[in-house]
């Protein structure tokens, strides 16, 4: 059975220049070594292909139970340069939690 | 000793209502005290620069009087001291407006500084230019440079502090620093005591973004419910000396501050944790602990610093042709099949009539407005449940004819379109867009300039 990650985690989307920065936490804190593995790089640049990203980073943060997510070249040119409506890419939070993910046991 | 730093905008487009319980709640405590207004974006300085290109006495933050009269009079009388970047591109102008404004208030003696030195758009090549590590663009491909400013520290704003200012006005400084500066010139910390610097930028930059700590940009109903979202409190950080902070927000306002929300905020903008780079200090988050003490306090500890940076990041904004913007609405029965017709058609128009390097995107919203590619859809299309679709297009060529013809060519769709569509409206821009390079610090001199006052002297 597959849910929305937005059930298991919440997230805020950030911008400088063309690369986008993604804040996840999980609401219970025993989530949170499932979240570290549905948030591989893989799965997240799968989930982010169609905007051009070249480049995903992860950063761990346990004691926060969170993890950082920094996607290069996600935001087509950046607040200034996209012909996007949202070109600092703030909705982006919202693609990001709506991954499908098999639910925490 | 604990001091306390209020943030009453977090953008050039904030609330302007939102200083005055901030304040109230600032004079109750008896405790050093200052407010911070960020109002200066990447976009909102590029924009500031291309006024003062106009206008010699513009360019700086046009609601500046509509945020300081609630609360100037009370802050000068409760030594309370004012830091804001909303000099944007002209801190002078903006000096002179506030005297104004105190002045009209029965202060005429208030003490204002002006930070310069940030913009060094008349040194282009001078400076010892290295790109941003996210920039591809390099400094001598760029043309039609219009501005070039140096994210500064809190040194200056420190100094103008030291020599009385009781307001401190400057453009690009980097947000935290608005903060930093009276905590460093409070609590007296060492320039070199790189832990404490750490925590003093971080509570700056919990704040920075006005109600993104304190329940704004948060709510989500059913999940994260939000209390009183029109009339949010905007943050207050309480920092010791040791460097604990609390932040909080004022009793009686809507919103709340909340591990989650402060979490939400630590991370905002922030690329690796361990080296979230200021001029002031570089953070390193990797430790940091959040933990809320009471309703709407929530504690922050264990945030490490390691020196400054040698470099300094450089904002460079410059003209790169034009952008054109129109849209078409259909709806009720069918309504998708005809966008879509609609898209098709405009897009065989275009390679017709614009030339092949035409850079142009679709949305067609209420499908999709904002998570498609360029040129690659999302998956997640709901085609047969939308009933009221609009129809964009957006352009983007160096000449302006250009532009024009192709959104000319969605406005033909009135007469030339599917059936049923109405409702046109068509934009065009210069684009105004930005790069980041980073220069040497020496390279960069901060100067103070005061305006009226006694000072301290």
């Amino acid at each position: 059975m597959s849910e929305l990650l937005h059930r298991y985690a919440h997230a805020r989307a950030g911008d400088k220049g063309d690369r986008l920065s993604l804040g996840v936490f999980v609401y219970q804190e025993d989530h949170y070594a499932w979240l570290v593995e549905q948030l591989s790089e893989p799965n997240v640049a799968a989930l982010f292909e169609h905007r051009g990203v070249s480049h995903v980073t992860r950063y761990l943060l346990p004691h926060l139970k969170g993890v950082n997510l920094v996607l290069d070249d996600a935001l087509q040119g950046g607040v200034n340069g996209a012909l996007n409506l949202d070109g600092h890419g703030k909705t982006l939070s919202a693609l990001l939690l709506s991954m499908q993910v098999t639910p925490p046991t | 000793m604990t001091v306390v730093v209020g943030c009453g905008a977090g953008f050039s487009g904030d609330r302007t209502d939102a200083a005055r319980p901030l304040v109230d709640a600032l004079m109750s405590y008896d405790a050093p005290r200052a407010l911070m207004f960020e109002t200066l974006g990447e976009r909102t300085l590029a924009a500031a620069q291309l006024r003062r290109i106009k206008d010699p006495d513009s360019g700086d933050e046009p609601l500046l009087e509509e945020f300081l009269s609630p609360v100037l009079s009370d802050c000068l009388a409760n030594h309370i001291t004012i830091l804001g970047n909303f000099g944007a591109a002209n801190p002078t102008a903006a000096c002179r407006r506030i005297q104004q404004l105190a002045q009209r208030l029965g202060h005429s003696q208030a003490c204002l500084a002006t930070i310069h030195g940030d913009d060094v758009r008349d040194r282009l090549h001078a400076l010892d230019w290295q790109a941003w590590e996210g920039e591809k663009r390099s400094i001598s491909a760029l043309e039609q440079v219009v501005a070039a400013n140096v994210y500064l520290g809190a040194d200056a704003l420190i100094e103008a502090m030291a020599q009385g200012a009781q307001v401190v006005i400057t453009g690009r400084v980097a947000d935290p620093s608005l903060a930093l500066a009276p905590l460093c010139y409070y609590h007296n910390w060492a320039g070199d005591d790189w832990d404490k610097l750490a925590a003093g930028a971080l509570a700056g930059h919990l704040i920075e973004c006005g109600t993104q700590v304190t329940g704004g940009y948060f709510a989500d109903p059913g999940v994260k419910e939000v209390p009183g979202m029109a009339s949010l409190g905007y943050p207050l950080v309480e920092v010791e000396r040791n460097g604990r902070l609390i932040v909080t927000k004022p009793p009686g306002t809507g919103g709340l501050v909340t591990e989650q929300t402060v979490k939400e905020q630590l991370l905002y903008e922030i690329h690796n944790p361990s080296a979230y780079i200021t001029p002031d200090v570089v953070i390193d988050l990797e430790h940091v602990r959040v933990r809320q003490l009471a309703k709407d306090r929530v504690e922050v500890t264990g945030v490490r610093g390691k020196p400054a940076p040698d470099r300094l990041k450089t904002t460079v904004s410059f003209l790169d042709g034009y952008q054109g913007e129109a849209e078409i609405s259909y709806a009720g029965p069918n309504a998708f099949a005809r966008a879509n017709l609609a898209r098709e058609t405009l897009r065989q128009r275009l390679a017709l009539r614009c030339p092949a390097n035409l850079r142009a995107r679709f949305d067609l919203i209420g499908i999709s407005s904002v998570f498609d590619g360029d040129s690659q859809l999302t998956a997640q299309t709901l085609q047969d449940a939308a009933n009221d679709i609009r129809l964009r297009l957006a352009v983007e060529h160096a000449d302006k004819s250009v532009v024009e013809l192709a959104t000319q060519e969605l406005l033909a769709l009135y007469c030339c379109g599917p059936a049923g569509g109405g409702g046109v409206r068509r934009h065009h821009t210069q684009r105004l867009k930005t790069a980041s390079y980073l220069v040497p610090r020496q390279q960069v001199a901060p100067t103070v300039t005061l305006h009226g006052g006694e000072g301290n002297e």
